[in-house]
């Protein structure tokens, strides 16, 4: 371990990460998109029972607060656009706690950015206008495919109704089966584990693929679509296979959100996790009124990794997670 | 008896899974950003050397199993078991044949090999990287061939069959590599 002092990425893919943020920022400047900071330390933090959080205390004694660090700056961010801010971006650290692995490292850089009044299919396309400035050249082989089609094409499953019995016979005769034990009647943890396990890999040959119109259980933050309850408006980006972000068409009913929230601080309490207290910041940002908007975040860490094709985030972040 | 949880999980790592010992070769941790996170891990059974593939819920925690490698020197196979010593304490272990079964062909008498002990109790068997045998059985040579080219099947005393030269006589020593059952070179004396 005397080598830990130094970076496990070398120079070359630090530089590339400097010229990365460059090019974003000059891609916004020329959109007139306007660049804002949010704080990484928050009073209040999501209810995802799948995002585990940082948490510390402020010392003020005998009531120390409680503060966590953003998962995501989303909920400043919309509290922002609610107050009139106009179409904006980030680029910052996220913290997810206990995820650490070739593609995950608990403090990474986020790229977000929400464009007002654009439908997500706009927002789509801008994501690929982005990450062709970021490689420095347009990019070949662009998809966008739904979520159902690119699920069906792959594994015959419908998607969007579950079917255990047919969803564990396909995981039987795939070389799936712990599937079958770990995800039981979950209809969520079967798409996760489906998803990650066969449809995931199929995307591995397509520079960029969008896959949009997640199931509606799926739907996070995006509002549920209008012409089909089963899907919401949102999408994934893949960049060969890679995970890279996740966009919505965002949820602007203040009742509606807080009603995501109450059911999934039931999971949490069914899972024996923390319940967190809802944000009253955001819920009032919201109740005073969100602007139609789009939103998406890119993993900045990930995103440079397809762009020096290598095979771990260690490759280009200077000192991930083993040598902070 | 401890616990690992996934965030644990690493080579290496010894775990109970289907009540036999296994040891961790690899580990990915797979989780789409709005999801459920798994870690997909492959493990080597130490009871029967298969490598499987299996996925955990992250989170979870699975048993460790109480299992170490040592060094011991072969003394002798009685037609049911082989005996092992460790060197320095003179404490003898004797292996069954499901624990010597995949390498009893390269087991040479005083070779330093490793053992794996599951709650005592020999598991496996790793003979050294190279052993030294005695060709016990092969073809004649022919005698002016020292290329090495072409080769033909040679017994060892040990019984394993080994690919040699063609200059390789009864009655020679010759070094093998046990990892791969290949003939390394000729032994002098």
């Amino acid at each position: 371990m005397q080598e830990s002092w130094k970076p496990s990425a070398d120079l070359k893919a630090l530089r590339q990460r400097a010229l990365m943020l460059e090019r974003i920022r000059a891609f916004f400047v020329e959109k007139k998109v306007l660049e804002v900071e949010t704080p990484l330390l928050c009073s209040a933090t999501g209810t995802d029972p799948q995002l585990d959080f940082f948490s510390s205390f402020y010392h003020c004694e005998p009531k120390n607060k409680q503060m966590f660090l953003q998962t995501s700056p989303e909920f400043a961010m919309k509290r922002l656009l609610a107050a009139g801010s106009g179409s904006i971006f980030q680029i910052c650290k996220a913290f997810r706690n206990a995820e650490v692995g070739r593609f995950h490292n608990p403090e990474f850089s986020i790229l977000e950015w929400y464009r007002v009044d654009f439908t997500l299919d706009q927002l789509m396309d801008e994501v690929v206008e982005l990450v062709a400035k970021v490689n420095g050249h347009p990019l070949n082989k662009v998809q966008k495919i739904s979520y159902k089609n690119v699920f069906e094409q792959v594994t015959g499953l419908n998607p969007l109704v579950f079917c255990q019995q047919s969803y564990a016979e396909y995981a039987d005769k795939n070389g799936i089966k712990d599937a079958v034990l770990l995800c039981e009647d979950d209809h969520s943890m079967w798409l996760d584990f489906i998803f990650s396990y066969k449809v995931q890999p199929s995307l591995e040959s397509q520079m960029l693929c969008m896959v949009y119109g997640y199931p509606a259980i799926q739907s996070s933050l995006a509002r549920i679509n209008k012409q089909n309850p089963l899907v919401s408006d949102r999408f994934e980006v893949f960049i060969r296979g890679i995970e890279i972000g996740n966009g919505f068409f965002e949820l602007s009913d203040v009742i509606e959100q807080e009603q995501r929230f109450d059911q999934e601080n039931k999971v949490r309490k069914k899972k024996g996790l923390a319940v967190v207290i809802k944000d009253d910041k955001f819920l009032a940002a919201l109740r005073s009124g969100l602007p139609d908007c789009s939103g998406v975040a890119l993993g900045l860490d990930r995103l440079l990794m397809t762009v020096c094709s290598t095979e771990s985030l260690a490759d280009v972040i200077a000192f991930p997670f083993g040598r902070a | 008896m401890a616990r690992y949880s996934t965030s644990e999980f690493k080579a290496g790592l010894k775990i109970m899974l289907d009540q036999d010992p296994c040891a961790i070769i690899e580990n990915e941790f797979i989780k789409p950003g709005k999801g459920q996170a798994f870690n997909r891990v492959k493990i080597r059974n130490l009871s029967n050397g298969r490598v499987i593939e299996r996925t955990f819920k992250s989170g979870e925690s699975v048993e460790s199993a109480d299992v170490m490698d040592i060094e011991v020197q072969f003394l002798y196979s009685d037609g049911e078991f082989w005996h092992f010593m460790v060197p320095d304490t003179f404490e003898q272990y004797q292996a069954d044949s499901n624990a010597v079964e995949a390498v009893v062909k390269w087991l040479k008498e005083q070779d330093i090999c490793t053992m794996t002990l599951w709650n005592d109790n020999p598991i496996s068997v790793v003979p050294p990287n190279f052993v030294e045998l005695a060709v016990t059985e092969t073809d004649p040579g022919l005698k002016g061939d020292t290329s090495g080219g072409g080769g033909k099947p040679a017994t060892m005393e040990s019984g394993a069959v080994v690919r040699v030269p063609l200059f390789i006589q009864i009655g020679e020593m010759i070094r093998i590599d046990t990892r791969t059952g290949e003939y390394v070179s000729r032994v002098k004396d």
